[in-house]
């Protein structure tokens, strides 16, 4: 059986370090649900209390611009939204991939 | 400019002005493919590290060594996922790089297949194992790649705690009872070879390190690191009255250097062939962690299916403020 | 033995240390081979609070005794006889239902505890309650979502947490079952009536397990004893574990 079947979703973490700053991108992690997603990505990414507000918000819920043409690395050919594998819905027929 | 660079000479002076590429850039496929086996062998051998000394967290001696142990174990498991993530952004699956691992596809640092026969393992493993990890941590974050150098400096910070505990536990035995210090002495002599071979081969025997040097995903090679972590590390040895086991040891007054002896590679190709004293233990116990979770990942899977189903029934909730 | 003989304060002081240093030990054993690296972290962090906790509870009972008694001695030099903590603490982790489904009785129980403390007549205990009942309250709630994913999730965990839930219910009865060494505190003032929590208790284990889609408890003849002492079998290889390294070489400092 596929493992991928049951991977859980990943998720982005934003962390207010302390009050009057934005929220930053702290990393990522994977859970089911996103109150699991919050208390992990407290127990993850604040273990040493760096942080008193936290956000997490669903990977593929994010839209990215792409590099314009002016960047160097632009390459035509790349419209992908996202890098990240979980983008891709993938049947679960076809495996691993 | 454009039109007459390749998109490779574009990326090579990209990273040569120190730029950092991040996961939307164009990028080589080797760089790629490098990035995504040396992120996960890196975070594999985070979590397969847990276990040696995980080994020891219900024999810790003290309560708070066992506390200060259980913390660095759990830190170990939040730098293999950080380091996870960074690999997800290239495109592959944690999923995918965890069966890499079980099949044994994908390898990991081989000193994690010694065993922790002592309490002094825990003082020679953070000492000794940190410190060469730190070494080449450090450089790291330096790396070409963004999400990799960022997980890098979260990892370095967190990491600093474990070199010095191992080395209190070392000290404190080394300036304990007679037991004590023949306990540190012998987790020295069979840690040391181990932790200089974790820097890998020398240059000359290491096929993919001068593109990775030139793709600025290193930026030392595997004997300056090597040599970096000795010159800093027989000192300590010193300072704590415990004796490195290597007879050829000297100080290079011309190099500035301690020149040292020859190192067995044939031990370290035997491990990482699977042949170490523990391999088969540790590659089990990750898979049956695994496989025993697989009905709970499905139970919350299940669960969050059934929620999401529900909410889609009810009208939309609150902003984030 | 001098903390054979100690006074109903300290005595007390040690089954709520002996609690959370055994509870704090099992769960520390899944470090490493958690389901998914997320939740490897948040169990250890929960060990890491119990195991924290312990060492105040402990370091208090060591000043109460005096005669340089420290922390480690009563962890790793008491015999079983001399532990007085529930027997559900010490009970073996199973699979991640059974280790949860201990927590989630004992998460809640811990919680209304640390509630009362905060009324003891001792201040120091009142200090500590307070600091711990923030960590508790996320310990229980973490247990309860795990509950409710369970119950509420596969025929397969839904069947598995059912068959824990019905395995440590009669350990938990015992936490409500009043011994010599709760029952002095409770006459002194330094603890609360256990009985009383009871139905508290009760009710929040039930709304939870409504939630989770599970039918309710029937709680069984209760396992007691580990409050006064007389534990189940599992507790002194837990003692031979825990406390060999200490003991193979008494006079090392560590």
């Amino acid at each position: 059986m596929s493992t991928t079947t049951h991977q859980w979703p990943l998720w982005e973490v934003f962390v207010r370090s302390k009050n009057g700053l934005a929220h930053k991108h702290v990393g990522s992690l994977h859970a089911p649900d996103s109150e699991m997603a919050l208390k992990n990505a407290r127990d993850v990414y604040t273990r040493r209390s760096e942080g008193i507000s936290i956000w997490v918000v669903p990977s593929a819920a994010i839209t990215a611009s792409s590099p314009d043409e002016k960047d160097p690395l632009f390459a035509p050919s790349d419209d992908k939204v996202y890098r990240h594998p979980t983008f891709y819905d993938i049947p679960d027929e076809v495996g691993h991939m | 400019m454009g039109e007459t660079h390749s998109l490779e000479d574009r990326f090579q002076a990209f990273v040569e002005a120190e730029n950092k590429v991040e996961p939307k850039h164009w990028m080589p496929d080797g760089y790629r493919k490098t990035l995504v086996r040396q992120i996960s062998q890196h975070a594999h051998s985070e979590i397969v590290g847990m276990l040696p000394e995980a080994n020891w967290i219900t024999r810790a001696p003290s309560l708070r060594a066992k506390l200060i142990l259980l913390a660095k174990v759990q830190d170990e498991a939040g730098h293999g996922l950080y380091l996870y993530s960074a690999a997800e952004t290239l495109g592959t699956s944690r999923d995918q790089m965890i069966d890499d691992l079980h099949s044994g596809k994908a390898k990991y640092s081989s000193i994690f297949n010694y065993p922790t026969l002592t309490w002094a393992d825990m003082g020679a493993i953070g000492w000794l194992v940190d410190g060469a990890a730190i070494a080449n941590q450090v450089m790291l974050c330096r790396t070409s790649y963004g999400p990799y150098s960022r997980a890098m400096v979260r990892i370095c910070k967190e990491e600093s705690f474990h070199q010095r505990q191992g080395f209190e536990i070392m000290m404190h035995l080394a300036k304990g009872t007679p037991e004590q210090k023949a306990m540190a002495q012998d987790a020295l002599n069979r840690w040391w070879w181990p932790s200089i071979m974790m820097f890998g081969p020398s240059d000359d025997q290491s096929p993919n390190s001068a593109q990775s040097m030139k793709w600025r995903i290193k930026r030392k090679s595997n004997d300056e690191l090597r040599q970096e972590f000795i010159d800093k590390t027989v000192p300590q040895a010193e300072f704590i009255g415990l004796t490195i086991p290597d007879p050829d040891l000297r100080w290079n007054e011309e190099t500035g250097h301690y020149d040292f002896g020859t190192i067995n590679w044939t031990e370290f190709f035997d491990v990482i062939a699977g042949n170490g004293p523990c391999n088969a233990e540790r590659l089990a116990a990750r898979q049956k962690a695994h496989d025993e979770g697989a009905w709970v990942r499905e139970a919350a899977a299940a669960y969050a299916a059934k929620q999401a189903s529900r909410s889609a029934r009810r009208p939309a909730q609150t902003h984030a403020a | 033995m001098k903390w054979d003989t100690c006074d109903p304060k300290t005595a007390y002081v040690l089954h709520l240390a002996d609690d959370a240093l055994i509870l704090g030990q099992r769960l520390s054993a899944w470090c490493g081979h958690g389901p998914i690296l997320e939740q490897d972290i948040a169990l250890t962090n929960v060990a890491l609070d119990l195991i924290g906790l312990a060492r105040q509870y402990y370091g208090y009972a060591a000043e109460l005794i005096g005669d340089g008694c420290t922390e480690n001695d009563l962890a790793f030099f008491r015999d079983s006889r001399a532990f007085t903590n529930h027997l559900l603490c010490e009970q073996p982790n199973g699979h991640w239902g059974d280790t949860l489904a201990r927590q989630f009785f004992f998460d809640t129980f811990h919680f209304f505890q640390l509630e009362a403390l905060q009324q003891s007549s001792d201040e120091r205990l009142r200090h500590i309650a307070a600091k711990a009942i923030k960590e508790t309250s996320y310990h229980a709630q973490f247990s309860a979502e795990w509950i409710i994913r369970m119950g509420d999730g596969t025929e397969e965990s839904r069947s598995k947490i059912t068959q824990s839930l019905r395995h440590f219910a009669p350990f938990a009865l015992e936490l409500f079952i009043p011994a010599q060494v709760d029952a002095a505190a409770h006459d002194l003032g330094f603890g609360p009536d256990v009985s009383v929590l009871e139905s508290d208790w009760k009710e929040k284990i039930q709304s939870i397990l409504t939630i989770a889609t599970l039918s309710p408890l029937e709680w069984g003849f209760p396992k007691k004893g580990g409050k006064s002492g007389v534990h189940s079998e599992h507790h002194g290889y837990i003692l031979a574990e825990m406390q060999s390294l200490a003991r193979a070489y008494p006079d090392a400092t560590w």
